[in-house]
């Protein structure tokens, strides 16, 4: 008997017109074992593991995106969950913009440290040095430059993948990511004209110069990223906790106090109880006024927030209506 | 530790559905109402596509703008690919797939099609059903979509005339009639003022049945997970070669159906090897049985030679093994189907070289009808006769769809030509 064609049979259209939807009375035949069932984050927990996997397997020379961010975090939980007990079958890579919370970097090297492979950093200072960044002042935001750093890392080492902790829910363009997304030679993406991608069959196949990226945690949320920091007991760099922070009020969001920050004539500075959501460039990259200082609290706040994480934490994603699309278009992640 | 306790009993159960249709029946601004009106928009989302409607000289906000985030689709007002949201609400978590309705991205509407469990096709009442309407229909029953919504939508441009409705639904099931689909509810509604999606509204007094959210809420959700048989493709050999685990020789991969136990007899396909499992490894250590679709390390009693591509299979549940079957194919590329090229198959974990023998018909997606035909363009739907290089192991796409789907890739540009489904075998 097919089991599929047995689970179809309960609902049912109504005879003569057409209109609504009626339940059948009788009992459905199940086959399935519904205690069996994976949960929502156990699914996608094998989902990730099975794109890491496929990765490993059909690409020549990957690498993992490693930034020391929650997402990233979680992408190093599903690599040892894939791949242990042997090793990771990749390095992992920082594009380090010189802008970044030094707690993160610290996090970062102790985490790899336990891990014990390998991280290659691709410094965005050296990209300056080599001319091949220019910019307007030392202190603007040096996200929108990461592509140059990334781009020139993926040559070097010849990457044809690069496994990146990006998801579809954060923003309006990764919205429209495939899982596994093509690049050219120039690291461009093109979103006009994507492979299609059917089922979780994967087409990793690039030729020499193109790369893919590829997104093993498309399909979860914020909040789903911090269930699974929760029942994974993973430790976050403390900023991702609320703690008190000097900080300035800038458009519409905070701007953390640092050598980068420095209030500018009628901005006061503040004292406040703040947490990041995202950790990125820190000239950039805005807290937000909370008082969760546990895991599960985040969780609680994270379930009734009413800010994407983005638009809460990234004014640089706010200066035009593309600005996503169009530094992805370039070569970001 | 066994496997059933090791798994929690979720009571947010997932549900994936796409939105399909002609162009301009209202997809994307369907999708906007529905998180508008059941309160899944974010404040800064909900502010930028005020600000971007006003710009582009709209009184009301434009809904379609939340998942057409792309600038060329913004300038066009039309969807190019598919978009992903995420919302819930207290029953179930949700993953809408927002997908384009004009013909020359098919291929878009076919990737969301293929991981949903429900399908919303809209139809535009003043327009009825279109050849698109029809191609999407039949795509959603092709790729074995259980249920289907249809939504009879911009009822208020036809005075919310419930002969209107009822006539469109007729003309529908009497289309569908003929496919492989249901589970089929009829609703109609204006996705514009919000009539029927989350709120009843006051306009379509007439009609009884649920709203679309309703309908979303509690529709059953089947995964389609086949949980007879067991189906184990090897995506990796785990060889630590490290003092601790000198010896250790794992298979890795994700069950795609079925369930397995230490000490099944399992058999290698296609060589045909037997074995019994001796362990099931996971990090957080090994498990008495797992279930589809985890992702585990298998290790077997004996030595064989078993690589990616194989198949680890009960002796009870055979699989096929042939190098030649038929299958149901939607051509996606620009670049028509070359009956005289090699070209390639990723089946499973398999990477084969594949020629495509015979085209048995071609579809007339108007009429259902086979035609015969020598080449397949881009969004022709064909059974096909396929012969490849090695052999697949598979099952009925109906039966199995892990091991009865497969994608054509062009050698040459790397691109994802063609979705296949294997047809049963005919003798
Ligand atoms: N009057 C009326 N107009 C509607 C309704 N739903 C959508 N529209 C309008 O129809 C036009 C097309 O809407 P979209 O949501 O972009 O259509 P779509 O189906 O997503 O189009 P594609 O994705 O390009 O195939 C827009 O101008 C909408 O405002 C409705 O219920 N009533
Ligand atoms: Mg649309």
């Amino acid at each position: 008997m097919d089991v599929i064609l047995n689970q179809m049979d309960e609902f049912a259209p109504v005879a003569g017109p057409v209109a609504g939807l009626v339940m059948k009375n009788e009992p459905m035949v199940i086959k399935r074992r519904v205690a069996r069932q994976l949960s929502h984050l156990e699914a996608l927990e094998s989902e990730a593991i099975h794109i890491m996997r496929e990765v490993a397997a059909e690409c020549a020379n990957p690498a993992l995106l490693f930034s020391g961010g929650k997402d990233s975090i979680v992408l190093l939980r599903l690599a040892e969950k894939a791949f242990r007990p042997g090793r990771f079958p990749f390095p992992l890579m920082h594009v380090d913009t010189g802008h970044n919370f030094p707690e993160v970097i610290e996090f970062r090297d102790r985490r790899v440290k336990q891990l014990g492979e390998r991280l290659i950093v691709a410094s965005m200072e050296d990209s300056i040095k080599q001319g091949r960044v220019v910019l307007r002042s030392e202190n603007q935001s040096r996200n929108p430059f990461q592509s140059v750093t990334l781009l020139d890392a993926i040559a070097e080492h010849g990457f044809d993948a690069c496994i990146g902790g990006a998801r579809r829910d954060e923003e309006k363009a990764r919205a429209k990511e495939r899982i596994f997304s093509f690049r050219d030679e120039f690291g461009q993406w093109d979103p006009k004209n994507q492979r299609p991608e059917l089922w979780d069959l994967y087409n990793a196949r690039v030729h020499p110069g193109e790369n893919i990226r590829v997104f093993p945690i498309s399909n979860w949320t914020e909040l789903d990223v911090w269930e699974y920091i929760s029942r994974e007991g993973l430790e976050v760099p403390h900023i991702y906790f609320a703690h008190r922070r000097d900080v300035i009020r800038r458009g519409s969001g905070l701007l953390p106090i640092s050598h980068l920050v420095q209030p500018k004539e009628g901005e006061k500075v503040e004292n406040l109880m703040v947490r990041f959501r995202t950790v990125g460039d820190m000239s950039c990259t805005c807290p937000v006024e909370s008082t969760a200082v546990g895991i599960g609290e985040i969780i609680a706040e994270t379930a009734v927030t009413r800010i994407t994480e983005r638009g809460a934490t990234r004014m640089d994603d706010q200066t035009s209506e593309a600005s996503m699309e169009l530094r992805k278009r370039e070569g970001y992640f | 530790m066994s496997a059933i306790e090791n798994i929690s009993f979720d009571h947010s159960e997932l549900l994936r559905f796409i939105t399909a249709g002609s162009v301009d029946d209202g997809k994307s601004t369907l999708i906007g109402r529905l998180l508008h009106d059941s309160k899944s928009i974010f404040e800064d989302q909900l502010s930028a596509i005020t600000h971007t409607s006003r710009k582009r000289g709209m009184e009301a906000v434009d809904l379609s703008l939340l998942t057409d985030g792309l600038q060329a689709e913004r300038e066009q007002g039309i969807t190019i690919d598919v978009a992903y949201r995420y919302f819930a609400t207290p029953k179930r978590k949700f993953i809408i797939a927002d997908t384009p309705g004009h013909e020359q991205y098919t291929r878009n509407m076919v990737t969301g099609a293929s991981t949903a469990n429900l399908a919303i096709i809209l139809i535009d009442a003043r327009k009825g059903v279109l050849t698109q309407s029809r191609r999407h229909a039949y795509l959603a029953s092709l790729v074995g979509i259980p249920h289907l919504v249809v939504a009879v939508n911009k009822m208020d441009l036809v005075d919310y005339s419930q002969d209107v409705f009822e006539r469109i639904c007729q003309e529908f099931h009497r289309f569908v009639a003929g496919l492989n689909l249901k589970n089929i509810a009829y609703i109609p509604m204006s996705a514009l003022n919000g009539d029927m999606v989350v709120e009843r509204g006051n306009n379509l007094g007439w009609y009884e049945g649920m709203t679309l959210m309703d309908l979303l809420e509690k529709v059953p959700v089947d995964h389609d997970i086949n949980l007879e048989d067991f189906r184990f493709p090897v995506q990796l050999v785990c060889r630590p070669q490290t003092e601790e685990w000198h010896d250790f020789r794992g298979y890795m991969g994700r069950i795609e159906s079925g369930s397995i136990s230490v000490g099944d007899e399992v058999q290698v396909l296609p060589s045909g090897l037997t074995s019994r499992i001796k362990e099931i490894v996971t990090y957080e250590g090994n498990v008495e049985d797992a279930v589809a679709p985890q992702s585990v390390t298998l290790t077997i009693e004996d030595h064989l030679d078993i690589s990616r591509g194989d198949m680890l299979v009960k002796i009870s549940q055979l699989p096929q093994v042939t190098k030649e079957f038929d299958a149901m194919l939607c051509w996606l590329s620009e670049q028509s189907l070359d009956p005289r090229r090699k070209y390639l198959i990723k089946h499973s974990t398999r990477l084969v070289k594949a020629v495509i023998s015979r085209i048995e018909y071609r579809l007339d997606i108007n009429t259902l009808k086979h035609e015969a035909a020598d080449i397949l363009k881009m969004n022709d739907i064909a059974r096909v006769s396929l012969k490849v290089h090695q052999p697949l192991v598979w099952d009925a796409y109906q039966r199995n769809h892990a091991t009865g789907s497969f994608i054509v890739i062009d050698e040459v540009t790397n691109n994802t030509v063609a979705a296949g489904m294997i047809c049963p075998s005919k003798g």
